[in-house]
């Protein structure tokens, strides 16, 4: 297994069923920053100095013990990616968008087998290390994003300050370099009209809340990416303590609104679920945006109960292989219209396969 | 079912709004759907206003006496980056770039952060490597006096030193913790 499997494959481990609280968190992810001591950051960097980078990141992933901790992790050149193969990576949320804007010289990603552990080298920072986990497993992301910044550190020399801790190109970051994420499904808070209430507040707790694809994208399929924002100042346990506390609350209200909607409302619930369904499994037209919306409602109703033969993981699957990049893979040059038809007939093939079973 | 708001097109999305047992029911057409960010949430809770301009602004001297205004031309002598552009991007060109451009950081770090001292993790070969770290920064800040003197053979031999001191640590550092 390698990038070529990862770019052709819709499920990614972290996607599995039965995680901890995978009812309503999609996933877990920890992404530290950290910046090499002798080099000026990536922004600044000639083309020389950030192949040197590349060159020393790929020494330091071969250290045995971090291929203990996380199987074998290859590294790619960005350059050496189709644009294409570039459009998974960040639709499967191993990449950044921002990671493949710009020039690709100078540039590459690693990734472990199972997907769970990334690392992009010269993206704003030098490295961002990024581990992936299903459900709710904030803290088991943050030890194993420990062990992989442990093992580069073995041979790679950070910049770090014994006052403001790991520098960072961009000051937002400095300190501990963490970004600790959950991914939380919430079509209950949103069918209920509390979403925004909910969401308003968490920004008054240090929290931010982004759509599906990180900064600036919108919130489709009722997915929203809640982080913590700041860096500096809280050690990184208490940084991702504090953002389970928060998002427990949102997860025991989301399920509230489910129970709430469903025991006073069943045929609107019922029936926005299997109107989804019906759509996903009949219609021969789809486009990303109807298909990442109807997902989500037949999720909500695996969740609930109401669709009994459908795997939960099922959804997120088609949800990644309904973007965009994967119809073109599957399809290469079409047109919106032939996309859309494409799109139908993916999913309805993946839906009539399970019914089988 | 014609949709209630705009009474043109057939009402595609039926919306149900329970707030505190109030019910609300909407039926609309998708068009007017959009504008009332209904069924789909399509509104984005980041708007998207420039994190650099936003990081440009705080850059600038803070309210607390003793800042030093630094003049736009103040370049780091690591990597060449001015205050100047610094307050443009948000960005700083290189670790050294903290301790140059140190009068304004304070500030930044308060108001981005709400705090100016890490608490968490420490680089495992840091600590054997902090005496000599050390060691660097103040031949660091020497060599950058010597360069405001003008006193260039000084800062020369600054300079040699500080890379005699980094090539040590590499040396040193290739099996640590092996």
């Amino acid at each position: 297994m390698g990038l070529k499997e990862t770019v052709s494959n819709p499920y990614s481990a972290w996607m599995r069923d039965g995680a901890s609280d995978g009812d309503v968190v999609v996933s877990s992810r920890i992404r530290l920053a950290r910046a090499l001591a002798d080099y000026p950051f990536p922004h600044r960097l000639t083309p020389e100095a950030a192949e040197e980078i590349v060159h020393a990141v790929e020494l330091a992933v071969k250290d045995r013990r971090l291929a203990e901790a996380v199987g074998g992790l290859e590294l790619s050149r960005a350059a050496e990616l189709s644009s294409l193969e570039r459009q998974i990576l960040v639709e499967k949320h191993l990449a950044s968008p921002a990671f493949f804007q710009g020039p690709a010289e100078g540039r590459a990603i690693g990734l472990s087998d199972d997907e769970s552990v990334s690392i992009m080298v010269n993206e704003e920072d030098h490295l961002r290390i990024q581990v992936l986990a299903p459900g709710l497993q904030l803290e088991q992301a943050l030890e194993k994003a420990n062990v992989v910044d442990d093992a580069l550190e073995r041979t790679l020399d950070y910049a770090y300050s014994e006052s403001i801790g790991y520098l960072t190109a961009c000051p937002t970051n400095v300190g501990t370099g963490l970004r600790a994420s959950l991914m939380l499904h919430l079509p209950g808070l949103a069918i209920t009209g509390q979403v925004r209430q909910v969401l308003a507040t968490i920004g008054k707790l240090g929290l931010t809340v982004r759509g599906l694809y990180g900064e600036g994208t919108e919130a489709a399929g009722n997915l929203f990416q809640i982080s913590n924002q700041i860096t500096l100042g809280r050690a990184e346990e208490e940084i991702v303590q504090n953002l389970v506390a928060v998002c427990r609350q949102i997860i025991d209200q989301e399920r509230a609104a489910r129970r709430l909607l469903h025991q006073e409302r069943p045929e609107i619930v019922e029936d926005r679920v299997w109107r989804a369904y019906g759509i996903l499994r009949y219609a021969r037209l789809l486009n990303s945006r109807e298909a990442i919306q109807y997902l989500s409602d037949v999720r909500l109703g695996i969740d609930l109960g109401i669709i009994k033969d459908v795997s939960p993981s099922m959804a997120w699957t088609l949800m990644v292989l309904t973007r965009p990049a994967f119809i073109l893979k599957y399809g290469g040059e079409l047109s919106p219209h032939q996309r859309d038809v494409l799109r139908a007939g993916l999913v309805r093939e993946t839906l009539a396969k399970k019914k089988k079973k | 079912m014609l949709c209630e708001k705009c009474k043109q097109r057939p009402a595609t999305f039926h919306y149900t709004e329970i707030v505190n047992n109030n019910k609300k029911e909407m039926h609309l057409c998708e068009v007017c759907a959009q504008e009332e960010q209904v069924g789909h949430i399509h509104f984005h809770f980041n708007p998207s206003l420039n994190l650099s301009s936003f990081l440009a602004g705080m850059i600038g001297p803070g309210p607390q006496s003793g800042n030093k205004v630094m003049p736009h031309e103040a370049r780091c002598p690591r990597c060449g980056l001015t205050a100047g552009e610094l307050g443009q991007t948000g960005l700083f060109g290189c670790s050294g770039c903290y301790r140059e451009f140190e009068p304004q950081l304070g500030t930044l770090l308060r108001r981005v952060h709400g705090a100016l001292r890490h608490t968490g993790k420490v680089p495992g070969r840091g600590q054997k490597k902090s005496r000599v770290l050390r060691d660097i920064e103040q031949l660091k800040a020497e060599l950058q006096d010597a360069i405001a003197r003008e006193e260039y053979e000084k800062a020369a031999v600054f300079r040699d030193r500080i890379r005699e001191l980094e090539a040590g640590l590499d040396r040193g550092g290739g099996d640590g913790g092996a």
